[in-house]
C-alpha cells in the first residue's frame, strides 16, 4: 500500500437482508483520484457505497480509511472522519430551505464556539453553485431535479469531506445537466483536492472524468483498470457503453 | 350580552391554550419522527397530578415542584422512547402509533394505581381577586395559563427555527438516512423530541389544573382535542397548532354556552372530520408540503 492510498476495501462481504449483495470485494482509492464504479442494476454499487458510509454493516472483510478500520462505525461517525456520501437521488431535506439544508451539511462541525465559522463555507459553496444562492430561501423540494442534485452535493461539501461518495448523480437528469454536474465533480477534484468515488449507470460520462474504474457485476469486481483502458475495452463497450460490435 | 360572550371567550381561550400545547406536543414528535404520539394527553395529566403530589402532598416549594414535575414528565417521556419506540425503530410508522396508544393505556393504569380516580387540584399560582373586563370575570390563573403557553410557544419557535439542533430534528423526520449522512444522531433526536413534547404537555397540565382539576383519565380527551388542534392548523406546523388550539377551545366554549354543554366534546371531532374531508393539509399546511410528508 502506498502512502497516498486513502480508502482500501479488502475482501468485503455485505448482505442486504438475505441477499449476498457484495462478495469478497477489494478495491482501493488513492488520494486525489476520481474512481468510477460502473455496472448494471443490482451489481451492488449502491450497497457498496452504503457500506463504506456506514449505512450498512459489512458482514466480513475490512474497510480502511487513512489506515483506520471504519467498518464498525455508524454513519454519523464516519462523516466526521471526512467521508461524505451523497445518496442516490440526493435525498435533500425537501420541506427545509436550501440554506438550512446546507447548514445541516455542516452539522457535525458545529459547536457553540465556532458558530459563525460555517458562514465562510456557505459563501464558498454559493460561489461554486450560484443557482443555490439565488434560491437560498426556497424550500428544497421546489427545486428542479438538477438543482436538488447540486444541493445534495453542496450539502455534502459543507461537511468539508476529504472523500466524496457520489451515488448516481446523473439519475433522472437531462444529458446537458448531467454534463454540468460531472464538470463540477471534476472541478472539485482539480481545485479542491477532493477524492471522489463515483457510482454511475452512465458509464461513458463517468469514465470520461475518472482516473480509474472498477466494473462490478453481481457484487464482484469483474474488471478494473485505468479509465482509458476501460473505455477502450471491448467487453466494457459492449456491456456498458452501448456499442454494438457486431455491426 | 357582551359580558356573557366575553366570559365564554375567555374560558375558551384558557382551555384552548392547553389544547395548543398538546397540539404542539404532537407536532414536535411528528416533526422529528413522523409518529403521532397518542400518549400525548397523559403527559398533561402527569403534569397536573405530579404537581399536586409535589406541592400539596410532599409540600415542596412552588418553583421546586414545577421543576420536579417537569423533570418527572421528561423522564417518563425518555423511558417511553427508550423502552417502546427505540427497540422497534426500523419497523413501520403505523405500528409505532399503535404502540403509543398502548403506552397511554399503561400510563393511565399507573396513574390510577398511584392517584386513584379522584380529581386533584391545588391553589392557583397567585392569590388575588379575579379581573373583571366588561363584567366578565377572568381568574388570574387563566392569565397564567395563557402566559405560560405564550412563553412556551416563543421558546419552541426559537428552538425549531433558529437553532441548528432544532433544524436537525426536522431533518430527521424528513429523511432519517440523509440526516445520518450529514452526521445527525437520529436516535438521539428522536429521544429529545419525546422528552421535549412530554415536557410541553406537562407544562400545560401544571398550568391548567388549578382551574379545571385533573384526574387520571383526562388524557385521551386532551389528546383528541390537541390532535384536532394540530390537524386543523396543519400537522407539523407550529403556528397551526396554536391557532387550531385556540379556535377549538373558543368554539367549544361557545357551543357549550349557547347551544348545549353536552355538545362540547363533539365540536372538536366535527372540526376534525370537516378538516380531513375538505382541507386535509390544514389552515397553514400547504398541499405541496402535505404531499412531501409521509403521514
Amino acid at each position: 500500500m502506498t502512502a497516498d492510498t486513502m480508502l482500501v476495501l479488502k475482501n468485503v462481504d455485505v448482505h442486504y437482508g438475505k441477499i449476498h449483495a457484495i462478495k469478497r470485494l477489494s478495491l482501493h482509492v488513492n488520494r486525489g483520484e476520481i474512481v468510477a464504479l460502473i455496472g448494471g442494476n443490482g451489481a451492488g454499487k449502491t450497497t457498496l457505497l452504503s457500506a463504506i458510509s456506514g449505512l450498512l454493516r459489512v458482514t466480513s472483510g475490512e474497510i480502511k480509511y487513512n489506515n483506520i478500520m471504519i467498518n464498525n462505525l455508524p454513519a454519523e461517525e464516519i462523516v466526521k472522519k471526512g467521508i461524505s456520501h451523497v445518496p442516490e437521488r440526493g435525498l435533500v431535506f425537501k420541506p427545509l430551505t436550501v440554506e438550512d439544508n446546507l447548514l445541516l451539511g455542516a452539522y457535525h462541525l458545529y459547536s457553540f464556539a465556532n458558530r459563525n465559522e460555517y458562514k465562510k463555507d456557505l459563501l464558498q459553496v454559493y460561489k461554486m453553485f450560484p443557482v443555490l444562492e439565488e434560491r437560498r430561501k426556497q424550500l428544497a423540494g421546489t427545486l428542479s431535479g438538477g438543482e436538488q442534485q447540486m444541493l445534495a452535493i453542496a450539502r455534502a461539501l459543507m461537511a468539508k469531506p476529504k472523500l466524496l461518495l457520489l451515488d448516481e448523480p446523473s439519475m433522472g437528469l437531462a444529458p446537458l445537466i448531467v454534463k454540468e454536474i460531472l464538470a463540477y465533480i471534476k472541478r472539485l477534484r482539480d481545485n479542491h483536492g477532493l477524492t471522489v468515488l463515483l457510482v454511475e449507470q452512465n458509464a461513458r460520462s463517468a469514465l470520461q472524468i475518472a482516473d480509474k474504474g472498477y466494473v462490478l457485476e453481481t457484487g464482484r469486481v469483474l474488471l478494473q483498470g485505468s479509465a482509458e483502458d476501460l473505455l477502450a475495452n471491448r467487453d466494457v463497450q459492449r456491456a456498458y457503453l452501448g456499442r454494438d460490435l457486431d455491426t | 350580552m357582551l359580558t356573557v360572550f366575553l366570559q365564554f371567550l375567555f374560558s375558551g381561550l384558557t382551555v384552548g391554550a392547553v389544547y395548543a400545547l398538546v397540539g404542539m406536543g404532537f407536532n414536535i414528535i411528528y416533526n422529528a419522527t413522523s409518529i403521532i404520539n397518542l400518549a400525548q394527553g397523559e403527559f398533561v395529566v402527569i403534569g397536573g397530578l405530579m404537581m399536586w403530589f409535589f406541592t400539596s402532598s410532599v409540600k415542596l416549594p412552588f418553583v421546586l415542584s414545577v421543576l420536579l414535575t417537569i423533570l418527572t414528565a421528561g423522564l417518563i417521556a425518555f423511558l417511553m422512547e427508550r423502552l417502546t419506540i427505540r427497540p422497534i425503530q426500523k419497523t413501520d410508522l403505523l405500528l409505532m402509533i399503535m404502540i403509543t396508544i398502548s403506552v397511554s393505556i399503561v400510563l393511565r393504569g399507573l396513574l390510577m394505581f398511584k392517584f386513584g380516580k379522584d380529581p386533584y387540584g391545588y391553589p392557583p399560582f397567585t392569590e388575588g381577586e379575579p379581573i373583571s373586563i366588561f363584567g366578565a370575570i377572568i381568574q388570574q390563573q387563566a392569565l397564567w395559563v395563557i402566559g405560560v403557553t405564550a412563553v412556551s410557544i416563543v421558546l419552541l419557535y426559537i428552538f425549531f427555527n433558529k437553532t441548528l439542533i432544532g433544524k436537525a430534528m426536522k431533518a430527521c423526520a424528513v429523511d432519517p438516512v440523509a440526516a445520518r449522512l450529514v452526521g445527525i444522531n437520529v436516535s438521539q433526536m428522536v429521544m429529545l423530541s419525546f422528552i421535549l413534547s412530554g415536557v410541553v404537555g406537562a407544562i400545560g397540565g401544571i398550568a391548567i389544573t388549578p382551574i379545571s382539576l385533573m384526574e387520571y383519565d383526562k388524557g385521551p380527551m386532551l389528546a383528541v382535542k390537541g390532535f384536532c388542534a394540530a390537524i386543523l392548523g396543519g400537522l407539523g406546523r407550529g403556528r397551526g397548532a396554536i391557532v387550531g388550539g385556540f379556535t377549538i377551545g373558543v368554539l367549544e366554549s361557545m357551543t357549550a354556552g349557547y347551544l348545549h354543554s353536552g355538545l362540547k366534546d363533539a365540536v372538536a371531532l366535527i372540526i376534525l372530520l370537516l378538516v380531513l374531508f375538505y382541507k386535509p393539509a390544514g389552515i397553514f399546511g400547504s398541499s405541496a408540503i402535505a404531499r412531501l410528508r409521509k403521514f
